[in-house]
């Protein structure tokens, strides 16, 4: 227990007095994970809309398989990636494995499924008579979505942060495609494990007591700022 | 309408990214359509400055582990003028990672396949450059009394007790390669040893969490010396069985075939065998260890 409450010390220690390497590693890990949302939200927010206001046979089949997806292992997910952009693989020319870069294509691919499909639900969750209304006093079907999207936005919210806080907290695809480099493609989880298998126990509970503070602060800041103003 | 969710976004975005602008990778603003392509606009928007030279070097977790490689990156990066990327892994892994030409160098420590490696076309040339030794480490009480005995007795001792655990890789690394010519060398069929009971345990983990296993269940297992001394959590191991050239752990630096820069590849060779990094070599960990880790071995037939 005391070499536990040691541990605790030396990792508040460590934050405390701005270590530039840690810095550095929480730094990188924020723009990755960042990046990988973004991208997430510009490509699965119109994707979701498109599901979501047309009908096609088969749509309640394809969004069953996209919840099968929620829970994919990331280690499988950086495996497929691994295996595309790896040189002898079909993306093998842009030069990805091994880069930052690698790690949010990897991370987009993960979180996918779960922003696809919380997209969908979050725009489900609004009452039908929200566009009925609109329909009504004469909006066009475009204008009725923009209605329902909006309806949708704190809904949406959570399904970003749901994504950001899968992409922040993976470590099994940034290990295989990043590939844990100092300096480079190093994210705090991939840290965690190398400083674990290093028995450097106060390093890592450090590292992880960040990964947490930065969920916190995400998840409090898009709160605040996507509260609607009325 | 959308524009609250993409103010928090942009407001989210600009939060995050301003501090890390400096040597951060920023995110591609321009996203393909499908989420499984990134064009090559998208990687341009990555601000790559001057295209940075890189090597990419992946090496045995124990050169890594013992911090060899973060004391010699930066003087080959500054002899060179290139960035050295350096990824550790079990030589298995490393190897695979050489055939599928996803890195320019690998140092590794297993020569038998090392030579198929090269053998098959995917490697240059083998260089031994240093060597260290195996130990079998256990419970200072030691309860299957294997301590000062041979590397192969002490394995006999061990299989013969059947309730003391072993804990092994499992990985197809360099030091699980090892165990396995040991076990060979004991006289033991490997695949009859694995099944033979409950004490044979394979981590399937890197060096350092296998000694942390071995550990908790106050068992043996197969550590070379440099990951051993360098593990800085607290062991209550001792090592048991230190002696005998067949305890060789032999370290050797291979170009792959299909580096990006042979030319630079190359020089990784010449830099691990010059006579200033073998003297660095030799000495390196000393004064933090109280002895030796690595013995430079350049020119030597290992």
């Amino acid at each position: 227990m005391d070499k536990l409450a040691e541990a605790f010390v030396i990792a508040l220690r460590l934050i405390v007095s701005g270590n530039p390497v840690v810095i550095e590693i929480t730094l990188r890990t924020l723009a990755i994970s960042a990046s990988a949302t973004t991208i997430s939200c510009l490509l699965f927010v119109p994707l979701g809309g498109l599901v979501h206001f047309s009908s096609f046979p088969g749509k309640g089949a394809l969004i069953s398989v996209i919840q099968a997806f929620y829970s994919v292992p990331t280690v499988f997910v950086g495996l497929i990636v691994f295996l595309f952009i790896s040189r002898a693989g079909p993306m093998g020319s842009l030069g990805l494995l091994f880069t930052p870069q690698g790690i949010v294509l990897a991370d987009v691919v993960l979180i996918a499924p779960l922003m696809l499909g919380l997209v969908i639900d979050s725009l489900r969750s609004v009452p039908l008579e929200a566009s009925d209304t609109v329909r009504a006093l004469g909006a066009s079907r475009l204008q009725a979505a923009v209605v329902v999207a909006s309806e949708a936005r704190l809904a949406m919210l959570s399904a970003l942060l749901v994504g950001f806080g899968r992409a922040i907290s993976e470590v099994g695809a940034a290990m295989m495609v990043g590939g844990n480099i100092a300096g480079r493609t190093r994210t705090l989880t991939t840290a965690i494990s190398l400083g674990v298998g290093m028995g450097e126990t106060a390093e890592s509970i450090a590292l992880g007591l960040i990964l947490i503070s930065l969920a916190l602060v995400v998840s409090f800041s898009v709160h605040a700022l996507g509260r609607p103003r009325r | 309408m959308k524009r609250s969710i993409l103010i928090a976004l942009s407001a989210l975005l600009l939060v995050l990214l301003v501090p890390g602008c400096g040597p951060q990778p920023q995110p591609p603003v321009q996203p393909d359509t499908t989420a499984v392509a990134t064009d090559t606009t998208a990687l341009e928007t990555f601000p790559t400055r001057e295209p940075v030279k890189r090597l990419l070097v992946a090496t045995t977790t124990s050169l890594y582990d013992t911090g060899l490689w973060a004391y010699l990156e930066p003087m080959f990066e500054d002899k060179y003028g290139v960035e050295l990327d350096i990824l550790y892994a079990g030589t298995g892994k490393a190897l695979e990672w050489g055939t599928r030409g996803d890195v320019d160098v690998i140092v590794v420590h297993d020569r038998p396949r090392e030579e198929q490696f090269i053998a098959d076309g995917h490697g240059v040339s083998r260089t031994p450059f240093a060597y260290n030794y195996f130990v079998i480490v256990g419970p200072p009480d030691d309860p299957a009394g294997i301590r000062g005995m041979a590397p192969e007795s002490a394995l006999a001792a061990i299989h013969a007790n059947g309730t003391i655990p072993f804990i092994s890789r499992g990985d197809e690394s360099g030091t699980h390669a090892q165990e396995k010519r040991l076990w060979a060398a004991a006289g033991f069929d490997y695949d009859s040893v694995r099944t033979a009971g409950d004490w044979y345990v394979e981590s399937g983990q890197g060096m350092g969490p296998t000694l942390n296993m071995a550990n908790e269940m106050r068992g043996y297992t197969l550590s070379d010396i440099g990951t051993f001394l360098a593990y800085r959590g607290d062991l209550d191991l001792e090592a048991l069985v230190d002696q005998g050239d067949a305890m060789r752990n032999v370290y050797a630096v291979i170009p792959i075939t299909t580096a990006r820069d042979s030319v630079m590849a190359h020089n990784m060779v010449d830099f691990l065998t010059s006579p200033e990094i073998q003297r660095l070599i030799g000495e390196y960990g000393v004064a933090e260890y109280g002895r030796q880790l690595f013995t430079p071995a350049a020119g030597q037939d290992l």
